[in-house]
């Protein structure tokens, strides 16, 4: 019997994970997919909202200004990229104004620091590709922006380390409440639980139903971004959002922590929990809508595109909190923008309410620091050094366009939770994120990647599950 | 079949870079005529293609023992059009020890063709 | 580990070993000459080429991949040329005093500098990949680009995949139908976008008409289907503006998609040092002597502007590898035997060079010209001969070919048929140069004809 059981292994589950491994418990993570963070954590804007968006009094505010407090702390300890680059939200028209306003006002309702009105001339010194047509906007010093996976993937190690379960590849089938906790059938097995916590994105409403007879339904709302090369990383310093216009919710521009230029996303409520494929119009609504803020879209530097689903309840709110009509069933359900800020607070909120379920005491041994990869491109001369003489495959580069070496790949494949697909190793150390998006490495990481999980390379996968690359050897045609 | 009829193909040579658009015209007497070659090696191809295609084949076989897996290899010279895919069904399940030297025979005589297949890169031994 | 050469060149492809080898016969010592390669052996993308068609303008015969790179490996071994192989530049500066200093790493030397008079980028180039595209759908194992499923097949000996559907009509792209139709694979279509093939006519002619490998241009991909594996492409024909036609959405299932959909030149370390490019290109802008705007640094192959054929890379880089032997011979005299004034003459020398690039004669393109290789001609520095190679941007049927000094024609060649997908050439003569004293510019037309 486990005290925890978290559905979800995406930012929501980990950060929980992570908060409770502080604890002396039993806790286990299932996770259907074949890796940490390949939901909705794995497809979004990588944003740190400020908190001027959310309602006062909801959860969303609450949560996202916790979270955005605590994100630079939790970034230096756990070892993951994450800048305060500030956000602006563009007013388009004088009509517009007073919606500037309310947002400012709001924004300082929720406590959000800093917060001021731009004009014009002001914001045309902050970012001079703007396309002009702003006649002012809502500064947020306090904006940033984080690597998505970086987070997700560095709160589940920490996790890992300090004891909690992880179990992949491991989808939950049935969940029944039983006199004491829960009984969750798996694909790899039943699990019981004396809790559970539901953080299982676009599915939640999905198990959530299965031991409440208060229903929540979850629609998927897609987003389409586009990514563009580094060489148009700087075209914005800052978040780039659009106040919505008559032309509907507007797209946001901003950069990457890594440096790239990132357009979107499109909001489309769907139907399929799964429909996580771009669509030709939805591309080019990215593109044109980016148009409104700035000027030149560089549409020619595309270098990949991808589709998030967001998990919109209908009360618009996160649901988060013991069901009332299911004891010890802890949902953490609806959680769309600003979830990936909120996660650190979502965490240590659901932590506290398991306490008061099962208390426990703090473990003596809790590490709470963990260090992520060495990077052979961001690190001096001097290091760069260091490490090739601790490793000697640090000098082997394997993905020339973001500079990424044999060694950080050998890293990503044997840490907690290692990477064991070619996904795995691109969320892990960027290899095959950059402009050839992984043509010219990604034989050799399923190379390193067989050779060091001691698999054939027939059998390594692109995300798990039948997503192999190779289909058979030469000659060896079926008929 | 007295009849008085020509046949027009139309081909592009492929002997050099250039490829040339070719018309090769079959009168009725059995000659051929090629017009829109640059060089005689056009009018060559024309010729060829018509009355026997051939080409060279390239492929790969398993390498045993080697600093590479595979070795690339080809028919020493052109072999009939028609019998390019019994060549590579001939490579089925070969696999050859290391060290192989470039142009060393792999296969003689592959598919009954007269031609052999030679290795087109040098593979040490590991 | 600090290390003192006089050429350094990165890159081991054709290129690269071509222009080693010339650079040596140009009268530079064997170790001064430096070959730096990433992979584990000499020869870069020719290992994978298996394919036959190499060689024919070099060697007069037609050879393949490995054998034409086998010819270039064993001069540069036999000459003792030195190579450091999986070997990565990451960095290379080009210092006041006109030296430059290339910053390495591999497993066995860690981290390293090698000083250098010349530079020669012979990086080749890499594939379009499919973001670059921006093909909606699904992101699913089973896309990969030509090079990548030719890397499996021919290095590998695996297949990736079954049942194949191209998009692009690229060199790699046809081979590779053939390659994968040969070792048991079925591919079911070629997708074009363009109303042509980007491709070589004999490639079109021997990898998909033996096969009966249909063609389809003016075709793209519009949607990929499948979450795990592909399943699926739809294909679509586009408009004029290459824009998918409603109506003709055509669903075809595969397991694999293959891309061909062109090559763009690896420049990364070249605009680092400050390298101007050009936009059409993507490569760096040379002059006649294939030198970048940094004196001493030249550039060659595929890393210049993407090739046809391997045999003209060959002629390119060796051209290169002269100019770079002679500009160290320059440097060397510029020295005058006196250390304390080697920065400053150095620096002189790098001054004069700006100002002969002043003096430098732009070539033009006009018509369906798209770029010139070189852009740039200093007739004092030509040899008799210079070779100006240029793509087309369209298919030209009866196409007029003249190059213009200024306004005057002062050649006109009749070509019957120019393709984006051939390289082409022309030829000037220094002594025709010659006769337009205070020439403004060159000027390379293709037009149609009108008779």
């Amino acid at each position: 019997m486990y005290d925890v059981i978290i559905i979800g292994a995406g930012v929501s589950g980990c950060s929980v994970a992570r908060e409770l491994s502080a604890y002396n418990r039993k806790v286990a993570v299932l996770e259907r997919a074949s890796d940490i963070c390949e939901g909705t954590s794995k497809a979004n804007s990588g944003i740190v909202h400020a908190g001027y968006d959310a309602k006062p009094g909801t959860m969303k505010a609450a949560m996202n200004l916790r979270g955005n407090r605590l994100m630079e702390s939790l970034s230096r300890q756990l070892d993951f990229p994450f800048r305060q680059n500030g956000s602006l939200v563009l007013c388009f028209s004088e009509k517009d104004r007073d919606k500037l306003e309310e947002l400012l006002e709001k924004g300082t309702k929720n406590g959000v620091e800093g917060l001021r009105i731009v004009e014009k001339e002001e914001l045309r010194e902050l970012e001079p590709n703007l396309s002009g047509q702003a006649v002012a906007a809502l500064y947020a010093p306090t904006g940033g922006i984080v690597c998505p996976f970086g987070l997700t993937i560095a709160l589940a190690e920490n996790a890992s380390v300090n004891g909690v379960e992880f179990h992949l590849d491991t989808e939950v089938k049935e969940i029944k409440k039983l006199e004491e906790g829960y009984r969750i059938e798996t694909s790899k097995g039943v699990f019981s639980s004396r809790t559970v916590v539901n953080a299982a994105g676009v599915y939640a409403d999905t198990f959530h139903n299965m031991v409440s007879g208060r229903k929540l339904h979850i629609v998927p709302r897609k987003g389409e971004y586009c990514l563009c090369d580094k060489t148009v990383g700087n075209y914005v310093s800052h978040t780039i959002f659009q106040l919505p216009t008559e032309y509907g919710k507007g797209v946001l521009v901003t950069p990457t922590v890594h440096g790239n230029l990132m357009l979107g996303p499109t909001a489309v409520d769907i139907e399929e929990k799964e429909g996580v494929n771009t669509t030709g119009q939805g591309l080019g609504d990215v593109l044109e809508r980016s148009g409104l803020s700035i000027q030149k879209v560089p549409a020619g530097k595309v270098i990949t595109s991808f589709a998030g689903l967001r998990a919109h309840e209908d009360g618009g709110d996160f649901v988060i909190g013991e069901s009332e009509d299911a004891k010890g069933f802890i949902d953490v359900a609806g959680i769309e923008s600003p979830g990936l800020t909120s996660a650190p607070a979502i965490g240590e909120y659901v932590a506290e309410l398991i306490q008061k379920i099962i208390p426990a005491e703090k473990k003596e041994d809790f590490i709470e620091k963990r260090n992520g990869i060495p990077s052979m491109a961001e690190a001096d001369k001097e290091k760069r050094q260091e490490l090739i003489s601790q490793n000697p495959a640090y000098a082997n580069v394997i993905c020339r366009c973001e500079l990424v070496t044999e060694g950080e790949i050998m890293d990503a494949i044997h840490r907690p939770l290692g990477a064991t697909s070619l996904d795995g190793v691109k969320r892990r150390t960027r290899a095959g994120m950059g402009r050839c998006q992984s043509g010219f490495c990604s034989t050799k990481a399923v190379e390193i990647l067989a050779r060091e999980l001691g698999k054939d390379i027939g059998d390594i996968t692109k995300a798990g599950g039948k997503s192999v690359f190779l289909t058979g050897r030469n000659k060896e045609s079926d008929e | 079949m007295s009849e008085k009829k020509e046949n027009k193909t139309e081909l592009t040579c492929i002997r050099c870079p250039i490829g040339c658009l070719l018309t090769v015209t079959e009168r009725s007497d059995g000659t051929l005529d090629v017009e829109g070659n640059t060089c005689k090696r056009g009018e060559e191809y024309g010729r060829k293609e018509l009355s026997n295609p051939t080409r060279i084949v390239t492929s790969t076989v398993r390498v045993k023992n080697g600093s590479h897996f595979m070795v690339s290899v080809k028919t020493k010279e052109d072999v009939p059009k028609g019998k390019m895919k019994d060549c590579i069904e001939a490579l089925k399940g070969i696999e050859v020890e290391a060290p192989i030297h470039i142009g060393e025979v792999i296969l003689s005589n592959v598919a009954g063709t007269g031609v052999d297949i030679v290795a087109t890169k040098s593979v040490e031994r590991r | 580990m600090d290390r003192k050469a006089e050429i350094v060149i990165v890159g081991g492809g054709p290129a690269g070993l071509a222009a080693a080898a010339a650079a040596y016969k140009r009268g530079i010592d064997a170790e001064k000459i430096w070959i730096i390669e990433r992979d584990k052996e000499l020869g870069g993308i020719l290992n994978q080429c298996i394919h036959n068609g190499f060689g024919l303008h070099t060697f007069k015969e037609e050879l393949t991949g490995p054998e034409y790179a086998a010819r270039y490996i064993s001069q540069v071994k036999e000459i003792g040329i030195s190579c450091l192989l999986q070997t990565i530049v990451v960095d290379i500066q080009a210092d006041a005093d006109g030296k430059k200093r290339v910053v390495a790493m591999n497993r066995k030397d860690g981290l390293f500098e090698i000083e250098t008079e010349a530079v020669i980028l012979a990086m080749g180039c890499r594939e379009r990949p499919r973001g670059a595209l921006n093909i909606p759908g699904y992101r699913p194992a089973g896309i990969y680009s030509a090079g990548t499923a030719q890397h499996y097949v021919n290095i590998e000996g695996r297949m990736p995949g079954k049942e194949v559907v191209i998009l692009g009509s690229g060199d790699i792209g046809l081979i590779m139908a053939r390659r994968m139709t040969l070792e048991g694979a079925k591919v079911k279509l070629v997708a074009e976008l363009m109303p042509y093939s980007g491709g070589l006519k004999r490639n079109i002619v021997q990898c998909l008409d033996d096969f009966g490998i249909p063609l389809k241009l003016s075709h793209t991909v519009i949607d990929i289907d499948g979450k795990e594996r592909v399943k699926g492409v739809t294909v679509a024909q586009v408009d004029e503006n290459r824009k998918p036609i409603p109506g003709t959405e055509e669903y075809i299932s595969c397991d694999t998609l293959l891309l061909s959909c062109g090559l763009i030149p690896e420049n990364e370390l070249s605009t680092g040092m400050g390298v101007t490019l050009n936009p059409v290109t993507s490569g760096p802008v040379v002059n006649e002597s294939l030198e970048t705007n940094i004196p001493g640094v030249f550039a060659c192959g595929n890393v210049l502007h993407v090739h046809d054929l391997v045999d003209y890379v060959s002629e390119e880089a060796e051209n290169a590898g002269c100019h770079a032997a002679d500009y160290v011979r320059r440097m060397e005299k510029g020295e005058g035997g006196k250390a304390a004034k080697e920065a400053k003459e150095a620096g002189k020398e790098a001054g004069k060079g700006k100002e002969e690039g002043g003096m430098a004669i732009p070539v033009k393109c006009a018509g369906g010209v798209r770029y010139t290789v070189p852009s740039l001609v200093r007739p004092s520095c030509m040899q008799e001969e210079q070779i100006i190679r240029f793509r087309v941007g369209n298919v030209y049927k009866n196409a007029v070919l003249t190059v213009q000094f200024d306004d005057t024609v002062v050649m006109k060649i009749n070509k019957r048929v120019m393709a984006p997908g051939e390289m082409e050439q022309i030829k000037l003569k220094k002594s025709k140069l010659e006769e337009f004293p205070g020439l403004g510019e060159i000027t390379v037309v293709v037009e149609e004809s009108r008779l």
